[in-house]
């Protein structure tokens, strides 16, 4: 079970790297989908056997950031005609090396940070704490809204992984009040990308500390 | 001593077997499977023509190319048989060997005065700037989790023990990697037609008979050592006869041979632009696989 559970973090690793690297919108919202997707996996495997609340928890989390977000992220830039990140504030090679720096960095936390509980895995953490750095990369260093939303879910992401750490204490229903807190995120975010995008006619976020009078 | 020699006379096959499958691919027939031997045969008994504004420093490349490749040989190990030579810190002599080659070809080629070549030769160690720290930086992984320092003893001890997921990673680096160091088809097409498009056919355009057939013949070998690189690590951990550790490891670099074929088959090249980005995703795939020994 251990190396399933390695296998699984790996595979959330390369994700986020492909993440860093991807221009194209359709490909970063797919890649999105299947992390969310994998995601669902980790609560049964860090249990180590199939309770009633991993399965909910896995369920639930794969069915809404495997299937409901990508599907409204899909929509949002189809409606939108957003197809693919131009000019990101920082290139993707260097996004990429950027990228490469923090994972040695988190690794090395990983090693040293002591936990209350034993992790499940010895990647759990360097991968939780990666995850949620690409998140907050992709806000930060992207310039369309609609990345910036995918970089949020990605940022949960992390920090759902790093909440395997304690499983067994955290509680259920906490878990499942932040994934409806975050659905209800990014339901008001798509809409207002969408309302954004209307008013303006495109949704860079760095031409809205502008007036619009001032534009115009 | 047996390896060396396989190497030199078999290695010939290896871009046939390319050739071939793309032209099964394409449904046609392809070449014969010894036009390797013929075209060196024809190459090596012409005699050479060589430009005035050319020196010494022209000749010398292909060969001492050549050379260093022979060196590589000698402290490669193919499919867990150990190499003639092998010492601590080989891997460091093999990965300078490498470059060592290229370096040559590329002060060869910039010989010619030829604009041409010399964007040619500007591409190649443009591309060689992300591929040589990624090979580096993949075997310091080997190195890493088998606790050897020396090829034949990482990739022996590889073939015991070694995860499957750094397996996987490293392999699919390696794999990239070696699509770009034998200039193969997402990086750039050995079978253009197009100066401009070329990168490592532009280089040798200047050269012919005895030197075009040294390069001919390195690049085939160079198809076969960074080849066992990565078929070594398949793995072929239940296997203990010498003669079938051997054929393994013949079988790899010849399933490797197809696999290209098959991917230059189905892809296209990729623009030089997205080329950087293909490689660094190779860098850090080795990256990866090094820090997944540190957990």
């Amino acid at each position: 079970m251990q190396d399933w559970m390695g296998n699984v973090l790996i595979a959330l690793i390369l994700t986020d790297l492909l993440l860093l690297g991807s221009s194209q919108l359709r490909n970063a919202i797919r890649l999105m989908a299947v992390q969310g997707f994998v995601l669902g996996l980790l609560p049964w495997l860090a249990h180590g056997k199939l309770t009633g609340a991993a399965l909910l928890m896995g369920a639930t989390s794969a069915v809404l950031k495997g299937g409901v977000f990508p599907a409204l992220l899909r929509w949002a830039s189809r409606e939108i005609h957003v197809r693919r990140e131009i000019e990101p504030l920082v290139g993707y090679i260097p996004s990429l090396l950027i990228g490469l720096g923090v994972l040695t960095g988190a690794f090395v936390a990983g090693a040293r940070l002591t936990l209350p509980w034993a992790s499940p895995s010895p990647l759990l953490i360097p991968t939780g704490l990666f995850t949620a750095w690409t998140g907050l990369f992709l806000i930060m260093a992207r310039r369309k809204a609609l990345t910036q939303v995918l970089g949020y879910i990605v940022l949960e992401n992390g920090i759902f992984i790093l909440g395997m750490v304690v499983v067994e204490a955290m509680p259920l229903l906490v878990e499942l009040g932040v994934l409806l807190d975050v659905f209800a995120g990014v339901f008001v975010m798509g809409i207002l990308v969408f309302h954004i995008n209307r008013e303006f006619s495109h949704i860079d976020v760095d031409q809205l500390d502008a007036l619009r009078e001032e534009t115009l | 001593m047996l390896q060396i020699v396989l190497a030199v006379a078999l290695s010939p096959l290896l871009p046939v077997v390319i050739q071939r499958v793309k032209a099964l691919f394409a449904g046609r027939q392809g070449p014969p499977w010894l036009q390797g031997y013929f075209d060196l045969w024809k190459l090596l008994r012409k005699g050479g023509t060589y430009s005035r504004t050319t020196t010494w420093v022209f000749r010398a490349g292909p060969l001492v190319n050549f050379a260093c490749l022979l060196v590589a040989l000698l402290i490669l190990p193919l499919g867990g048989l150990p190499a003639v030579v092998s010492f601590d810190g080989d891997w460091i002599l093999l990965a300078y060997m490498l470059a060592l080659g290229r370096f040559c070809m590329v002060v060869a080629a910039l010989d010619t005065g030829s604009s041409f070549e010399g964007m040619g030769a500007s591409r190649e160690v443009q591309f060689a700037v992300f591929t040589e720290p990624a090979l580096l930086l993949g075997l310091a992984a080997l190195a890493r989790e088998t606790g050897m320092m020396s090829l034949s003893g990482m990739y022996g001890e590889l073939a015991l023990t070694g995860e499957v997921p750094f397996r996987i990673l490293l392999s699919a680096g390696m794999f990239i990697l070696y699509l770009a160091e034998n200039c193969r088809i997402p990086v750039d097409d050995p079978a253009t037609h197009l100066e401009l498009t070329m990168i490592h056919e532009v280089m040798v355009l200047d050269h012919g008979a005895v030197d075009f057939g040294l390069i001919q013949w390195g690049g085939a070998l160079k198809l076969w050592v960074v080849g066992a690189l990565w078929s070594g690590l398949l793995p072929l951990g239940a296997l203990r006869h010498p003669l079938a550790l051997l054929l393994a490891g013949l079988g790899g670099l010849l399933g490797l041979a197809v696999l290209t074929g098959v991917v230059e088959s189905v892809m296209a090249r990729l623009r030089l632009l997205r080329m950087p980005q293909l490689l660094v995703g190779a860098g850090m795939m080795c990256a990866l696989s090094l820090l997944l020994t540190f957990r």
